[in-house]
C-alpha cells in the first residue's frame, strides 16, 4: 500500500456492516470514535460533519419553513386565496396582503403561501413514487445481475431515451383527460412515473459497488441467504446515495410540477399553485410585477433548499472528502 | 538544443566531493482537520554514487514521505517540511526556488512509482510520455525525442520497442509497464533514482526479472539507487544498506549482512524473526504485536516501545538518540547491548 | 471499438422503438374515442370520420397502427397537424432557428462552464471556488419556469438591455437573452462535472509522475490533467445538447421564438395531438441520435475504450 497520505487515523471508518475495525492504544479520544470509545459508524461520521454544517442548517431551516407553510397556512395569512375582488386588481399592498393584489384581485401573499402545499404535496408524493419505483428496480438489477440486470437497464434507458418534459407532456395530457379532477393526482404520477430513472441507476450502482466488497462474500461464506444479504448487508450501504439522489429528486420534482402547471398541464382549475401563479402574472408582468416575482422566490427558495439539503448530505458521506 | 545539466552544474554550492545524497534531520508534517500527523521525524542517510540504499519499513513509517520531500513533489498543502535539509553535492534542494528545483527532477533525481498502471497517464501513448522529456528537458525536436525514446525502450528490455512506441499503457502488461517507468526515470541519465515500492504490485517471476534490470542499469550507469520496499526478501539481493525506518524516523541502518545477522534494534529483529522460515514449519508465527502509532499522537519517549519486548521505564520518558554502534552502524535504541545479545 | 460501435447502435435502435411506442401509446392507446382525440376539441362530421379512420388506419390493430406511424416518421411522413399543415413543413420552418438557440446557448454555457470549473477545482476552497458553487447552487434551483419570466421581465422590460422577444430571422444579439437563459439548465451540472473531475484528476498518481518528471504546473495541467478531466464533460455537454432541445420549450414560449418548442407548446395548448406525436418523436429520435454520437465520441476521446 503506498502511502501518499500518512494513517491520519488508526484503520478506516467502519461502514454498518462491516467486520469492528482493530482497535490500537491511543491517548485521548479522537473524533472518529464515539462517547462510548467504539469507532462509529460511517453514518454517525456523517452526522457529526452535518452538525457543523452552516448549509445544512440554513437548508434544513428553510425546508422547515416551508413545510409549515404547506401543512398550516393560515398561521402565516389570514386572508383567503380564493377571495378576489377583481375591485382590486393590481392594488398595492395592503394590510395583511404584504405583496399586493394580482390580475384577477386575489390576495398575492395568501396564493404563495396556500401554494406551498400544492408544490410539498405533489413534490414529495412524486419522489415518494419515483423513489419506490427506482429502489426496486435498482435493487433488484444490482444484486440479481445477470440477465434480469441487461433487461432493467434496457429499460432504464428507454425512459431515458425520452427527455423528461416531452414525455411528461404526453404523460400529463392523457393522465389529465378527466376535466373535473385537479390533477394533483395526474402531476404526481407523471412525476412519480418519469423521475424514477436517476435513483434507480444510483441504487444500481451503489449494490453492485457494495455487493462486491469482500465483507459481502465473507457473510455469504458465512451462510447468509440472499435475503439476508440484500437487507442486513447490502442495503444499508448503498442507502447512502439514493437518499441523497431522492433530495435532489425532490427539488426537481417540485421544480417540475411548476413546469408542467405553467405549461397547462399540470394542476388545473382551483388548484392554486406557484406554477400557476407564474403562468398568470406572466403576462401582465408589465404592469405589475409583484404577482410574478414573489411565487418566483418562494419556488426558488424551495427548491434551493432541498438541492442544498441533498448537497450537504452527500457531503458528508462522501468519504473521499474526509 | 540547450544542455541543462550545464546549467544544473551551474548550482551555486556544489561540491563534487560531497556525498551524492544527503539527507539531514529531516522532518515533515501534514496538518489536518484531524490533528498535525508527524509523519518524518528526523530521518538522516547519505548515498554514494553506485550505491544502493534500501529502505525498509511498514506502511505508514514514513518512506514513501521522505522520498517525495527528497523530490519536491509532497502535496503542499497539507504536508509541510518543518525542518531538515536535503543535499544534492552539497546543494540544500529543499533551499531552491521552485524553477530550479524543477530542473533537478528528472535531470539528476529521478523516481520511479509502485503501480505503473496509474501512475502513467492513459489518455497518451507512452511515446508522448517518453518523448515530452526530451522535448521539454531538452529542447529535442519530436523526431529526435521520438528516436531516443525506442532506444531507450530497448534498453529496458520491451521486445518491438519501434511497434509498441505508440501503444497506451493499459494495452502493455504489468511488467512491461513497469519497464516503461523505469525508462521514463532514465530517460535523462540521473545520478540518483529513488525506485518506491517498485515490485509490490506485480507478480513473484516478474519482480525478479525487474529487480535484475534495475541492478543491471545502476551498474551500467553508476547511479545511486535508493530502494523503498516492506519486502525483506527482495532488499536481501540488491542492497549494500539498509535503512529501518519506524513511525518516520530511522531506528537502524547498517551494511545489509550486518541488519540480517545481527540486528541492533528490537524492531528490526522482530521484523528478521516474523518471517515464516521453512524449517519452523508447525510452529506458531511470531507476530509483531500491536499497531504503528496513529501519527497525530506519537508516544513520548520510543515510538516502538509499546510494541517492544525489550521496553523499560526509561523508554517510555526518554527517545533514544542514534548511537554510533560502528563505523557504518547506526541504531537507536537504549538496550543495543541486550539485542545484539553482547 | 468495433464491438462497442455495434452495441451502441443497436441499444439505439432499440431505445428508438422503445420511447417511439411508448409516446404513441401514451397518446393514442385505449381512448374511448380515438377519433375526437385526434380532432381535439372541435366537434367531426361524419365525412371528417371516415377520412380520418382511413388515414390513420383506426381499423386495424394497434401496433399496426403503431408501424404505420413508424413507417411514416422513418419515410420522412410526419403527418399532418389539426391545423391541416403538414408537419414535415412546420418542422422545417421552426428547427433553423432553434438550433441557433441551442448552439449559442450550448457554446456559452460550455465556455462557462469549463473555464470557471477548472479554476475552481485548481483553487479549492477559495473565494472563487466557493462563490461558483453559491452561484451554481442558486442557478440549479431556480426552476426554467421562474428564470425565464423573470430574466424577461428584468433584463428586457425593466432594464431594456435585451430585446425581449424575437422573431424566426433573429439575429444572434437578439437570441441571447433567450440562449443564456437556456444555458442556466446546463450551466450548472457541467460545472460540477467539471470541477469534480478536475479535482479527481489533480489527485492522481500520474500527476505525481508528471511532476517528478520536472514538468512545469503549467503543463501537468494543461496537457496532463485537462485532457483527463474532459472526458467526462464533453460527453455531458454533448447529452445537454438534446436536454436544450426539450428545454427550449419554455424559453421559445416566453419570448415568442417560433421554433420547434414553441410550436410544441402552442400544440398542447390547443391539443394538437398529432403535432405533439409528431414534434415529440422527431425530439426524441433527434435526442437519440445525439447520444449516440456523445457515446462514439467517448469511444474517441478515451483510449481505454478504444482499444479494448
Amino acid at each position: 500500500m503506498s502511502e501518499m497520505q500518512p494513517l491520519v487515523r488508526s484503520g478506516v471508518a467502519g461502514q454498518p456492516g462491516t467486520p469492528a475495525e482493530a482497535t490500537g492504544p491511543v491517548a485521548g479520544r479522537p473524533r472518529h470514535r464515539d462517547a462510548g470509545g467504539k469507532p462509529r459508524s460511517l453514518a454517525g461520521d456523517a452526522w457529526l460533519d452535518l452538525r457543523r454544517s452552516k448549509v445544512f442548517w440554513t437548508a434544513a431551516g428553510l425546508v422547515a419553513v416551508i413545510l409549515l407553510m404547506a401543512a398550516w397556512p393560515a398561521l402565516f395569512t389570514s386572508a383567503d386565496p380564493r377571495e378576489c375582488l377583481l375591485a382590486r386588481k393590481h392594488a398595492g399592498p395592503s394590510g395583511g396582503a404584504f405583496f399586493g393584489y394580482d390580475f384577477q384581485g386575489c390576495d398575492v401573499f395568501a396564493k404563495t403561501v396556500y401554494g406551498a402545499r400544492a408544490s410539498i404535496v405533489v413534490g414529495v408524493c412524486g419522489t415518494l413514487i419515483a423513489g419506490g419505483i427506482g429502489l426496486v428496480i435498482g435493487l433488484a438489477a444490482g444484486f440479481h445481475g445477470g440477465w434480469l440486470d441487461a433487461v432493467l437497464s434496457r429499460f432504464i434507458d428507454i425512459v431515458l431515451g425520452i427527455p423528461f418534459l416531452l414525455a411528461a407532456i404526453v404523460l400529463a395530457k392523457r393522465l389529465t383527460a378527466d376535466p373535473a379532477s385537479d390533477g394533483v393526482l395526474a402531476v404526481t404520477c407523471t412525476l412519480g412515473l418519469l423521475g424514477w430513472t436517476t435513483a434507480a441507476r444510483v441504487m444500481r450502482s451503489a449494490v453492485i459497488s457494495a455487493k462486491n466488497q469482500d465483507y459481502v462474500a465473507a457473510a455469504r461464506m458465512l451462510g447468509a441467504g440472499p435475503m439476508r444479504l440484500m437487507t442486513r448487508h447490502v442495503l444499508p450501504n448503498s442507502i447512502g446515495p439514493f437518499v441523497v439522489v431522492l433530495t435532489l429528486l425532490l427539488g426537481v420534482n417540485i421544480a417540475g410540477e411548476a413546469t408542467l402547471s405553467y405549461l397547462g398541464i399540470g394542476l388545473k382549475n382551483d388548484a392554486i399553485s406557484w406554477g400557476i401563479a407564474i403562468a398568470e402574472a406572466g403576462p401582465y408582468a408589465r404592469a405589475a410585477a409583484a404577482p410574478l416575482v414573489w411565487p418566483s422566490v418562494f419556488l426558488a427558495a424551495t427548491v434551493l433548499a432541498f438541492i442544498m439539503l441533498g448537497d450537504a448530505i452527500r457531503d458528508a458521506f462522501d468519504p473521499k472528502l474526509r | 538544443m540547450t544542455d541543462i545539466k550545464a546549467e544544473v552544474d551551474a548550482l551555486p554550492g556544489l561540491d563534487p566531493r560531497a556525498p551524492l545524497l544527503q539527507v539531514a534531520d529531516l522532518h515533515v508534517e501534514f496538518r489536518t482537520r484531524d490533528g498535525v500527523a508527524k509523519a518524518v521525524n528526523g530521518v538522516n542517510f547519505w548515498l554514494h554514487p553506485g550505491e544502493t540504499l534500501a529502505i525498509l519499513g511498514e506502511s505508514g513509517c514514513g518512506k514513501s514521505v521522505t522520498a517525495q520531500a527528497i523530490m519536491g513533489i509532497l502535496d503542499t498543502p497539507p504536508g509541510h517540511v518543518t525542518r531538515g535539509q536535503v543535499l544534492y553535492r552539497g546543494v540544500d534542494l529543499l533551499r531552491l526556488p521552485e524553477k530550479k528545483r524543477r530542473r533537478v527532477r528528472a535531470n539528476r533525481i529521478a523516481m520511479i512509482f509502485q503501480d505503473a498502471l496509474s501512475a502513467l497517464n492513459p489518455v497518451y501513448p507512452i511515446g508522448f510520455q517518453l518523448g515530452e522529456l526530451f522535448r521539454k528537458h531538452r529542447g529535442m525536436s519530436r523526431h529526435d525525442a521520438k528516436r531516443r525514446s525506442i532506444e531507450l525502450l530497448d534498453q529496458v528490455r520491451i521486445p518491438a520497442a519501434r511497434d509498441r512506441i505508440n501503444d497506451y499503457p493499459h494495452q502493455f502488461s504489468g511488467g512491461m509497464r513497469q519497464r516503461v517507468m523505469i525508462a521514463m526515470a532514465l530517460a535523462l541519465d540521473p545520478e540518483v533514482l529513488i525506485a518506491d515500492e517498485p515490485t509490490t504490485a506485480l507478480d513473484v517471476t516478474v519482480q525478479a526479472q525487474i529487480m535484475s534490470l534495475l541492478a543491471e542499469l545502476q551498474r551500467q550507469r553508476n547511479m545511486g539507487l535508493v530502494l523503498i520496499t516492506h519486502d525483506m526478501g527482495v532488499v536481501a539481493d540488491v542492497a549494500d544498506r539498509i535503512s529501518v525506518m519506524y513511525a518516520g524516523r530511522v531506528v537502524e541502518e547498517a551494511p545489509v549482512y550486518d541488519i540480517y545477522a545481527r540486528p541492533a534494534h528490537p524492531y528490526t529483529r522482530a521484523l528478521l524473526e516474523s518471517i515464516p522460515r521453512l524449517d519452523r514449519k508447525g510452529r506458531q508465527l511470531n507476530a509483531i504485536s500491536g499497531l504503528p502509532p496513529a501519527l497525530t499522537e506519537l508516544p513520548p519517549g520510543c515510538s516502538f516501545g509499546p510494541r517492544c519486548g525489550y521496553a523499560r521505564d526509561v523508554c517510555r520518558r526518554e527517545a533514544p538518540p542514534a548511537y554510533q554502534i560502528a563505523p557504518h552502524r547506526v541504531a537507536s535504541c537504549h538496550f543495543i547491548r541486550e539485542v545484539l545479545g553482547v | 471499438m468495433f464491438r462497442y460501435v455495434v452495441r451502441r447502435l443497436l441499444q439505439m435502435v432499440l431505445t428508438f422503438f422503445g420511447a417511439t411506442f411508448v409516446v404513441y401509446a401514451l397518446m393514442f392507446a385505449n381512448q374511448d374515442d380515438p377519433l375526437q382525440a385526434l380532432a381535439g376539441e372541435r366537434p367531426l362530421t361524419d365525412s371528417q370520420r371516415t377520412a380520418l379512420t382511413e388515414r390513420y388506419h383506426l381499423d386495424d390493430s394497434f401496433l399496426q397502427q403503431y408501424w404505420y406511424y413508424v413507417k411514416g416518421l422513418l419515410t420522412g411522413d410526419f403527418g399532418t397537424s389539426l391545423t391541416g399543415r403538414p408537419i414535415g413543413s412546420m418542422l422545417a420552418d421552426a428547427w433553423p432557428v432553434t438550433i441557433r438557440l441551442t448552439l449559442l446557448a450550448i457554446v456559452i454555457a460550455a465556455a462557462v462552464a469549463i473555464s470557471a470549473g477548472v479554476l475552481s477545482a485548481i483553487r479549492r476552497g477559495g473565494v472563487f471556488d466557493n462563490a461558483t458553487t453559491l452561484l451554481t447552487l442558486i442557478v440549479l434551483a431556480l426552476p426554467i419556469v421562474v428564470l425565464a419570466p423573470l430574466a424577461q421581465l428584468i433584463f428586457g422590460i425593466q432594464l431594456g438591455w435585451f430585446p425581449a422577444t424575437a422573431t424566426k430571422d433573429a439575429t444572434l444579439w437578439q437570441l441571447l437573452l433567450p440562449a443564456l437563459v437556456l444555458g442556466t439548465l446546463v450551466v450548472a451540472t457541467e460545472l460540477r462535472v467539471t470541477r469534480s473531475s478536475v479535482a479527481d484528476n489533480l489527485r492522481a498518481d500520474y500527476v505525481r509522475t508528471a511532476r517528478a518528471k520536472g514538468l512545469s504546473a503549467k503543463r501537468v495541467i494543461g496537457v496532463h490533467v485537462l485532457r483527463n478531466s474532459l472526458i467526462p464533460v464533453i460527453t455531458l455537454i454533448g447529452v445537454d445538447i438534446g436536454v436544450l432541445m426539450s428545454g427550449a420549450i419554455v424559453t421559445e414560449g416566453v419570448f415568442n421564438i417560433p421554433g420547434v418548442g414553441f410550436n410544441l407548446f402552442r400544440g398542447i395548448r390547443t391539443e394538437d395531438g398529432p403535432l405533439v406525436v409528431g414534434f415529440v418523436s422527431i425530439l426524441v429520435i433527434v435526442f437519440l441520435v445525439v447520444n449516440l454520437i456523445v457515446d462514439l465520441l467517448y469511444a474517441v476521446l478515451d483510449p481505454r475504450i478504444r482499444y479494448e
